[in-house]
């Protein structure tokens, strides 16, 4: 195997985000409670090569939609910092900043709210190249419109309809076309077939991947389905509660999971295949995220929990290809 | 043969407007048996929660229902009205929805809501009530139970409350529980869970299900036999394992081949180009032509009745003899 | 043409005409705009001209020839001999302006306010909407009369007569902005967590160019709503000012001045004087508050 040294796009090192979840002053000041903060992303590291498809997977409060979100600089992280292409990204509309901006976008989960309902489908579709200024004349950017509906598999007299003529699916094309009208190298993609029929998701999902195989791009690819980001990625990352338990090839991770999340997640996921695979029985539920377990955070739930565990959070460890952050399989109670 | 706890014939919704009534629902025919449990598949708007609705009397208006009978135990429902058709949910009928806070009031103690529901059904103390309430809420997974019970629906959690609602619906000891997305709204790791109580419990009291759901893979867990919607009309009906592994109706095998699946490499998904048909732009004949890769003339000029084919039945011309030849190539 | 023809098709459109309540409000508030544009064609004499009026005619009787000049005046003449049916076609004309103009600055100062709260959020937020808060202890008649009176304090006396509708139409909008300005805020809250505002951000596009071309637009509908049931407000805001002799000066009566004027006649017999005004009045804002109502509950989903 002689393959090319990977070339990260972007690199995201000690990543993370507190919100600030406290009652209004005056209530504290009376119930005599101290401020509260949720820690939604915790000390999350990740790189994500060029060309590549790097899937984050996690159930509610894992903070994949926040590292979406700060990843695109929609949010400000609390700590850490986000590369992108060797430039630290931030929130503000400087000159740096808006030609960085050229580079990535971003698919959002529901398909209504992502179009503004008041705007044309043409124009829905131009703002990206107007705001950022790519294309100036507006013959040009009429014809870009036209060519990129095709692209995605509309056509171009639907450019002058409003959003709510068309169904989810086709909404999402519209997102779709939006996203690419920029050029962009990176997208990310924030759960965006989880509101989608499935023979619809499928359309979509499709046309993702040939968009990527058309125009290079890289891809980081949010969902809670384990079978959508199978299908999807090329490495797998999976969270819990914030924190990043294991990282690992794609088919890597669905042969060989090594952390015990990992593991309870696929047994989780119905057989449709009826293929008779063993499954244990998946047990207890996510704790309150404002008021987190100590140590592993995964330990109330995982079998294999032992004193250490509950008391000191687990670093990440190379296994195989892979890292994983758990002290049951660094010392081998787990084969 | 038995007679069915459910038997639902040649059901007609509409919904009436100004440019004329629209048919939701056009001649949905099926037989639940008892203890047994029927999964009722479609994306959104083939009609399925609809189904559901109006089996229990609880379609928005001004939908309503046209045409077709609807029969419980041997009695017909589709015409109760106002206070029977409320008895007959509270305890012939138990209903599991997506969101569990429509199924309990946020005003009332777990226990209170229980014990009410028990009592409508048995005559017996609040005392014994409360025992069999408790015993409830054990089996279907509360750890201390007789504690909990006198918490409030927004002191549970998501799953947790779900279970709640599972108790709830079985309280009265109905002989159908119609469960509409029950998991949906739920973590994937806590689906599976509420799944397991959901089939626990019915069929250790004996009830029937109807499980509605856009997921092929609860169904694949739960459900002995699965009813696929398209378009308010039932496209093939038969137990799971066969209607998966050797899907007869186009739609099914897209539907089936379009799910990207865990164990198996695929480039690229099935798709069924398109997506379903408005209410207002029904295609004629098969509702499904438009989109069927094998489409013939006949398929354009009317529409399929279910035909038995083995275990299953389809409504697909592909499967009339008279027309078959036509279509082989 | 295009659009005319998607609205008549609309589902609004079939709403509006299968309601009579609705229809009829419409009819009689777009008689009464069109009565007020038109007035100098429509009147018989331009009331506030003294070169037109002969005090000869004076207390003319309705419909009845006058008993010294024999001229006839459909709704009788008040004691300087105007024609009452012109003086109403007049007031209503500074009427409705007033009332146009002070929702339109109510709504201007309060969406714009409510926008920005709403978008900006924190300590922004609060001071405006709070200002709001306090404002709305005071009743909106009050608001407009200290304001009244404070315009009346620094104005010139010569200057009073000229400024005195602009000072009205300030008075009223003032006292009604906050509305607008709620409304605004809750829909702008909801509307800036839209997906559609993310992607809008994410190429950084400045908070104003957001807040003016994506979320403005969606607010509009129940800014509209309210905009129609504060015109009735305002026009009842404004003939109760004039009404108290604060408003509209006698040189330029409003409906409100016709029923003050009238009033003083009411028990020597020459009721028509109040009378004709007042139901005038009465029905323009009725109609105008009807249709309010109608488009609220037209506009709103949950009521269907």
């Amino acid at each position: 195997m002689n393959a090319p040294m990977p070339e990260p796009l972007v690199e995201v090192s000690d990543l993370c985000r507190e919100f600030d979840v406290s009652k209004p002053w005056l209530n504290r000041l009376i119930e005599r409670e101290p401020k509260q903060f949720l820690r939604a992303v915790d000390n999350v590291h990740f790189n994500i090569n060029k060309g590549e498809t790097l899937a984050l997977v996690g159930e509610s409060g894992s903070g994949k939609s926040t590292i979406a979100k700060m990843l695109v600089g929609l949010l400000e992280p609390s700590q850490g910092t986000i590369l992108f292409g060797g430039q630290r990204m931030r929130t503000d509309t400087s000159a740096e900043m808006q030609v960085l901006r050229k580079r990535f976008q971003m698919i959002f989960q529901s398909p209504y709210a992502s179009l503004n309902p008041r705007w044309r489908v043409g124009e829905v579709i131009a703002e990206p190249m107007t705001v950022l200024a790519i294309v100036k004349d507006r013959r040009e950017i009429q014809k870009r419109v036209d060519e990129l509906l095709v692209l995605v598999g509309l056509s171009a007299a639907d450019a002058r309809k409003f959003p709510h003529e068309f169904s989810g699916g086709q909404r999402q094309r519209i997102a779709i076309a939006r996203a690419l009208s920029a050029n962009p190298e990176f997208i990310v993609c924030d759960e965006p077939t989880s509101a989608l029929d499935v023979s619809v998701q499928a359309q979509i999902l499709n046309l993702m991947r040939d968009l990527q195989d058309e125009l290079g791009l890289t891809y980081l690819f949010i969902s809670h389905d384990l079978s959508v980001v199978r299908h999807m990625a090329n490495r797998i990352g999976v969270l819990y509660l914030g924190a990043l338990v294991e990282i690992a090839d794609s088919k890597t991770l669905f042969s060989n999971p090594v952390h015990p999340y990992t593991k309870m997640l696929l047994d989780a996921v119905p057989d449709l295949a009826m293929t008779g695979r063993e499954r244990k029985r998946v047990e207890g539920e996510i704790p309150n995220p404002i008021n987190p377990p100590t140590g592993c955070t995964f330990h109330p739930r995982c079998p294999f929990a032992n004193e250490r565990c509950k008391r000191e959070v687990p670093l990440l460890k190379a296994y195989g290809t892979g890292v994983a952050s758990c002290h049951a399989v660094e010392e081998g109670r787990i084969d | 043969m038995t007679t069915p706890v459910l038997s639902v014939k040649d059901l007609v919704v509409e919904f009436p407007t100004r440019h004329g009534p629209l048919t939701a629902i056009s001649g949905v025919s099926f037989d639940l048996a008892p203890g047994e449990i029927l999964g009722m598949v479609g994306e959104s708007g083939a009609g399925k929660s609809l189904t559901g609705s109006a089996i229990i009397g609880l379609l928005d208006p001004p939908g309503r229902i046209a045409s077709g009978e609807i029969w419980l135990q041997g009695e017909r429902i589709d015409q109760l009205r106002g206070d029977d058709m409320r008895v007959l949910r509270g305890r012939r009928v138990g209903m599991v929805f997506q969101d569990p806070l429509t199924s309990l009031n946020p005003l009332y103690t777990i226990a209170e809501q229980l014990i009410e529901t028990i009592r409508t059904h048995l005559e017996i103390s609040v005392n014994e009530a409360r025992k069999r309430a408790i015993g409830l809420l054990d089996d279907v997974g509360i750890p201390a139970a007789s504690r909990r019970i006198d918490d409030y629906p927004h002191q549970f959690s998501g799953g947790m409350r779900q279970r709640v609602v599972i108790a709830l619906a079985l309280a009265a000891e109905p002989a159908l529980v119609i469960a509409d997305e029950p998991t949906t709204a739920l973590d994937v790791s806590v689906q599976a869970q509420i799944i397991e109580v959901l089939k626990e419990q019915c069929t250790q009291r004996g009830a029937s299900i109807m499980l509605i759901t856009h997921d092929m893979g609860v169904i694949a867990e739960t459900a002995d036999r699965v009813a696929v919607m398209y378009a308010g009309r039932i496209a093939e009906i038969g137990p799971v394992k066969d209607i998966i592994q050797n899907a007869m109706h186009p739609y099914t095998s897209g539907l089936m081949g379009s799910i990207p699946s865990l164990t198996q490499e695929d480039d690229r998904l099935v798709q069924i180009p398109g997506a379903m048909p408005r209410l207002a732009a029904m295609p004629a004949g098969c509702a499904f032509h438009p989109r069927c890769e094998r489409v013939f003339d006949k398929c354009t000029a009317s529409r399929p009745q279910l035909i038995p084919m083995g275990t299953h039945e389809v409504s697909c011309w592909l499967y009339d003899d008279a027309t078959a030849v036509a279509a082989k190539p | 043409m295009e659009q005319l023809s998607t609205f008549l098709a609309s589902d609004f459109f079939y709403k509006f005409r299968r309601s009579p309540v609705a229809v009829g409000a419409f009819v009689v508030a777009l008689l009464m705009v069109l009565a007020a544009v038109f007035a100098p064609l429509l009147a018989t004499q331009n009331p506030f001209d003294p070169g037109s009026l002969n005090l000869m005619n004076g207390f003319s009787i309705p419909g009845e020839p006058n008993q010294f000049t024999g001229e006839t005046f459909v709704l009788g003449t008040d004691d300087q001999g105007r024609d009452v049916y012109s003086t109403i076609l007049y007031g209503l004309r500074i009427s409705l302006f007033v009332g146009f103009s002070a929702v339109l600055f109510a709504m201007v100062l309060g969406a714009t306010l409510g926008l920005i709260a709403g978008y900006t959020g924190g300590r922004t937020d609060s001071i405006i909407m709070r200002i709001a808060d306090i404002q709305l202890t005071f009743p909106a008649i009050l608001v407009a009369l200290l304001i009244f009176g404070i315009a009346k304090g620094i104005t010139p006396p010569s200057y009073r007569d000229e400024v005195a509708i602009w000072v009205l139409i300030i008075a009223i909008g003032l006292s009604d902005w906050v509305q607008f300005a709620r409304v605004v805020r809750g829909a702008t809250l909801v509307e800036r967590n839209k997906e559609y505002v993310q992607a809008a951000k994410l190429i950084g596009r400045k908070p104003m160019g957001i807040m003016v071309k994506h979320i403005l637009p969606n607010t509009l509908g129940p800014v509209l709503v309210i905009a129609t049931i504060s015109l009735a407000l305002a026009i009842i805001a404004e003939a109760t000012l004039s009404f108290l002799g604060v408003g509209a000066p006698p040189t330029q009566p409003s409906l409100g001045t016709l029923i003050r004027v009238g009033q003083g006649f009411l028990f020597s017999g020459e009721y028509w004087i109040l009378l004709y005004p007042a139901a005038t009045l009465l029905a323009l804002a009725l109609s105008v508050n009807l249709l309010g109502d109608w488009l609220r509950d037209a506009l709103n989903p949950k009521l269907k």
